[in-house]
């Protein structure tokens, strides 16, 4: 079975526009959680978020081309050119035909959505802008990758909610190892933070009004973020023979589902999803030097998470370097676990571990090095990268030096 | 709102959600008890803040945060009681 690499990483997040600028943000634990600036603030109870700034559209699209594009799909868009330029790659004809596309997105084109129903039933309008279905379908952003790239293979979206990007990365790297394609372009992208996005997560009471304080006793529940990260994904034989620089190895990724609650996660399923992650990478407990966790700073996910690190790790949970960046960027949802992927290639490549912000209490139910506060340097052979989503869906990827 | 009709509509409300009939869920049950877990007690409380039209403090990461008492039916109907109050007009 083929090996795959990551070849490529582009990105537009809250902590950055770029991969350069989201590293240096990681390392110095840059907080982007910020008062929410969107139309209607005043009537969210939950007024926090880590939204995308200094962001101008038209810098990158024509007017004709936004006119398709949802700020999802721009997101998507921009996070890719960057991978691709990173990754030295244009698709020729032949390549064309053995290269695709499989990003994760939660939400669809929430802005569109929110604008189209605000006219019809808010406004009493009877028609609404005739893109609107092209630019708010789940598989729009994946699409423009295809048509900017020229890529003739295979490509779609997955949805599965906050471990979408996971999901879209774990199903990319077996399509290359089982031959569907040579390249893929894959990771994720999200942009919710609309007035009926936070509305709906409101009303479910699991997010905070103070910030995301993940493994802190003091924490209150999770903080949305949007952006997106997108990667190349290659057949190691076909990057070593073009002479791609070479970010990481995908050595390993699981899926796993808890089959319990809609919503509250079981340390079963969280466990089984890491346990099968190193046993794909060939890695044991040993070999991993940090988890980039899901760390939602919800109640139950951290307590389960940590208790799921325990029971996969052993004694060597307490020589893992485990954090939480959902406490800088927020949580992405759909596109969370992409640009948590760049915190892992960060860690491998350059040594430096990004920090659990806002850590103030311990939490004997999270008991891990959570690395606090502060970045750390460390010497890191192996990552995991954890993502547990509502209906029990879980993906993991285990990522190593090449 | 009669303020003498929350205990009634309360217990309605809960019941409802533990699928009982309002006569079986004693005042003094916890929510636990009549069978509501976490995704019932939100049910409850969107369905007890638009009924009264309040606005009801909760967390489900900290349900104590908001300083109310929400693990029996009675308490249920106090909290109500003070919310009502303290948000009239």
């Amino acid at each position: 079975m083929g090996r795959v690499v990551i070849t490529g990483a582009g990105t537009i997040n809250p902590l950055g526009l770029s991969v350069p600028e989201t590293y240096a943000a990681l390392a110095r634990g840059d907080c982007a959680i910020k008062p929410l600036d969107i139309p209607l603030v005043e009537r969210l109870s939950v007024k926090i978020g880590a939204q995308v700034a200094g962001f101008r559209p038209s810098d990158h699209f024509d007017a004709k081309a936004l006119t398709l594009l949802d700020r999802f799909s721009q997101f998507a868009l921009v996070a890719a050119r960057e991978a691709m330029g990173a990754a030295g790659l244009s698709a020729d004809p032949e390549l064309a035909r053995r290269m695709g596309a499989v990003l994760g997105n939660s939400g669809g084109g929430m802005t569109t959505q929110d604008e189209a129903f605000r006219a019809v039933y808010e406004g009493g309008k009877n028609r609404v802008h005739p893109f609107t279905v092209p630019r708010l379908m789940s598989n729009a952003p994946t699409a423009y990758l295809t048509m900017e790239f020229g890529l003739r293979g295979p490509s779609f979206t997955v949805s599965s909610a906050c471990a979408s990007s996971n999901h879209a990365m774990a199903q990319a790297a077996a399509m290359i190892r089982g031959g569907l394609a040579d390249v893929m372009l894959t990771g994720g992208t999200e942009a919710m933070l609309t007035f009926g996005g936070i509305k709906a997560w409101e009303g479910l009471r699991v997010l905070s009004q103070t910030g995301c304080r993940a493994f802190c006793a003091s924490r209150d529940g999770m903080v949305q973020g949007e952006g997106a990260a997108v990667f190349v994904f290659e057949d190691y034989d076909h990057a070593r023979a073009r002479g791609a620089p070479i970010l990481a190895e995908v050595a390993g990724a699981s899926m796993t589902s808890d089959a319990g609650d809609i919503v509250v996660p079981t340390q079963a399923g969280a466990a089984s999803a890491m346990a099968r992650a190193l046993l794909d990478a060939g890695l044991g407990p040993g070999d991993v030097d940090y988890i980039n966790a899901h760390g939602t700073g919800t109640a139950a996910n951290d307590r389960t998470e940590t208790a799921a690190i325990r029971e996969v790790f052993g004694p060597r949970a307490d020589d893992l370097l485990v954090s939480s960046t959902k406490t800088l960027h927020g949580h992405l949802i759909g596109g969370t676990g992409a640009v948590e992927l760049l915190a892992c290639l960060m860690a491998l490549n350059e040594g430096v571990v990004p920090p659990t912000a806002h850590y103030r209490d311990p939490d004997p139910a999270c008991d891990l090095d959570i690395v606090a506060n502060t970045a750390r340097r460390a010497k890191v052979r192996a990552v995991l990268s954890n993502a547990f989503a509502f209906g029990g869906m879980n993906a993991v990827l285990a990522l190593t030096k090449v | 709102m009669n303020t003498d009709t929350i205990p009634e509509t309360v217990t309605r409300i809960l019941a409802e959600q533990a699928l009982l009939d309002p006569e079986d869920v004693a005042r003094d049950a916890t929510l636990e008890g009549i069978g509501l877990d976490s995704l019932g007690l939100v049910e409850c409380i969107f369905a007890i803040e638009e009924t009264f039209d309040i606005t009801v403090p909760f967390n489900a990461n900290d349900p104590e945060a908001g300083g109310l008492d929400l693990t029996t039916v009675d308490s249920v109907i106090e909290a109500v009681r003070g919310l009502v109050k303290a948000q009239a007009g």
